[in-house]
């Protein structure tokens, strides 16, 4: 299966919570599937019918800043979206994201263009860039946050340990 | 090697010598949910399978960001807030009673030293009261309310010195802004902020809570002041429990040291869309606004209001220009009727809305239209943050924003200066 790359067109850096999905709908609808329907909507419209399951959001630096509305990684995940990639995070989408088992890769997503062809390869710690032929090493996951990720997020990591661990 | 506040906070909470880049497991000592977020808490909460909230005095819930609702949708989310509240006998501020940050250092039972989790951004507000307090999202809370604790990185601080008098006119609001200006929306993600200074000193606790409160914008987890005087006859007046002060130590490291003069700061503002977008208020003078918001978690406070009210008295709002004012809670909208403002604002044109945080939001109480500028002593002024994308929002200080709603444009509020002694 083939899993391509989508980038914004207009906002490269700090995108924020309001645009993954506008708080006009976050405070009405609890469906994931109708938010995932929004997603984007205000900086480009209709971007949520180019997602494929699998896929990957490409962005810049500080990727979900702004409120802590986890309806955010939520409408992304339901999109069908496997991961963003992005240069960096903002603080309280990163842990929203690993709560709910959304993949987000920091590495220099300069070598990635929209509609590019991916493979995500997690033991290595490499994006293959197969439309261009790149391997674009990205910062590997922290460990809790890997056991986390590895549950499918955090409320099944927790009833399974009955509790969080940091000790290694 | 001594150690950063933050540092001291979360190794007294997690019981065990932690330092900057350390990841623990910590205790908390309170944490809630708005109606933005509790949905999902309870959602997540109630697949946790544990048996009920870890300290019934420890979790609340507010109704604060459509308050009251203003469709269906919301209003079957605030009923299931309400039931929850009563089948685990946790306290739900509802409608009216104002938003979260403001009542949770009114009445929240917060003090000195704790570590606070909120489902809500701008949590950072009473890092004012010398609290590590951070916003995180439902997943967070519904763990932390179930186990009464979470995982916490050590954050790395940046000292912040902010020095000098400020000149007449010119508020916390603008300090901020215009130390956003230079840190940037990401310049402090993922760490703490420390403020100090003779500027600091002078400040009222309303005017340190707009500081904190922005911290966030730079992408940073808190920002905290020391526990001095002032702080510490807050905290014994609005809280049950002990202050424990946490000083920095003088050998502590820090990630940056930064030093602002605001003796010749002039108001600022920040332009559509970032936060980060501020400038000097002559660069946007006479920008043609079509409504203006006084309130929010921000600049809703007693002390906000007056500053609107005096030179709001005696006037009229430019003819097409809609003025909404939230007070950030039912006290503040007690105290400001009592005192006479709302008199006065009701008098100039301007509506006065119920306590929340509908207007900043975009869920109520103001959505702009189409091409419409909107000025607003808020804190974010994203595209569509207000409820329409195709507004424009410019953020200001309450002086500011209220000569502005009379003059129909942005507005110098030192044209008032005789009105602001």
């Amino acid at each position: 299966m083939i899993n391509r790359a989508h980038r914004l067109l207009k906002i490269q850096d700090n995108v924020n919570t309001d645009y993954i999905i506008s708080g006009r709908y976050k405070f009405r609808i609890r469906d994931p599937g109708e938010l995932a329907k929004h997603v984007f909507e205000d900086v480009e419209e209709d971007f949520y019918k180019k997602i494929k399951k699998g896929d990957f959001l490409v962005s810049g630096e500080n990727f979900g800043s702004g409120s802590s509305r986890e309806q955010a990684p939520l409408a992304l995940k339901a999109s069908g979206l496997k991961a963003v990639i992005a240069k960096s995070f903002a603080r309280i989408f990163y842990r929203n994201a690993l709560n709910l088992g959304l993949y987000l890769l920091e590495c220099n997503t300069n070598y990635i263009d929209d509609s590019n062809e991916l493979e995500l390869d997690l033991e290595k710690n490499v994006i293959k860039n197969k439309s261009k032929g790149l391997n674009i090493p990205f910062k590997p996951i922290p460990p809790l946050a890997k056991k986390i990720l590895a549950e499918g997020g955090m409320v099944e990591y927790f009833k399974k340990h009955g509790g969080i661990e940091v000790e290694p | 090697m001594g150690k950063t506040i933050a540092e001291k906070i979360l190794s007294h909470h997690a019981d065990k010598d932690l330092r900057a880049g350390d990841i623990a497991i910590c205790k908390v000592d309170a944490c809630f949910g708005q109606d933005g977020t509790s949905s999902l808490i309870i959602e997540n909460f109630e697949k946790l399978g544990k048996k009920g909230v870890f300290d019934n005095t420890k979790f609340c819930m507010f109704i604060d960001h459509s308050a009251p609702s203003p469709n269906i949708g919301v209003s079957t989310i605030h009923k299931m807030m309400r039931t929850f509240a009563k089948k685990e006998s946790v306290k739900l501020f509802d409608i009216g009673q104002g938003i979260c940050h403001q009542l949770m250092v009114e009445k929240g039972n917060i003090t000195c030293g704790d570590l606070v989790l909120g489902a809500d951004s701008h949590t950072c507000t009473y890092g004012a009261l010398n609290i590590f307090s951070t916003g995180m999202g439902s997943t967070d809370l519904a763990i932390a309310a179930a186990s009464g604790k979470n995982w916490f990185k050590v954050p790395e601080t940046i000292k912040i010195l902010v020095s000098g008098k400020l000149p007449l006119g010119v508020y916390a609001k603008d300090v901020i802004l215009s130390i956003i200006k230079d840190i940037t929306s990401k310049g402090a993600n993922y760490m703490a902020l420390e403020f100090y200074g003779n500027a600091i000193k002078h400040m009222s606790l309303a005017s340190r809570f707009t500081m904190a409160n922005m911290c966030v914008e730079m992408g940073a987890k808190c920002g905290l002041f020391e526990a001095d005087r002032k702080v510490l006859d807050w905290v014994k007046s609005h809280a049950k429990r002990k202050p424990q002060p946490v000083k920095a130590d003088e050998n502590a490291t820090y990630a940056a040291v930064k030093e602002y003069d605001v003796s010749s700061l002039t108001p600022q503002v920040s332009m559509p869309h970032e936060v980060d977008n501020v400038a000097s208020i002559e660069a946007v003078v006479g920008t043609p606004i079509d409504e203006a918001f006084i309130g929010t978690c921000t600049n809703g406070r007693l002390e906000d209001l007056e500053i609107a009210a005096k030179i709001l008295k005696n006037k009229n709002l430019a003819g097409h220009v809609k003025l909404v004012i939230g007070p950030a809670s039912r006290d503040i909208f007690l105290s400001a009727a009592k005192k006479g403002y709302i008199d006065i604002f009701v008098d100039s044109g301007a509506v006065v809305v119920a306590p929340g945080c509908g207007p900043c939001v975009g869920t109520h109480n103001g959505v702009p239209a189409d091409g419409e500028n909107v000025i607003s002593t808020a804190n974010r002024n994203f595209k569509g943050r207000m409820g329409n994308p195709g507004a424009h929002i410019f953020l200001a200080s309450p002086a500011t924003v209220a000569a502005s709603a009379i003059e129909g444009k942005i507005c110098d509020p030192r044209i008032f200066s005789k009105r602001l002694k």
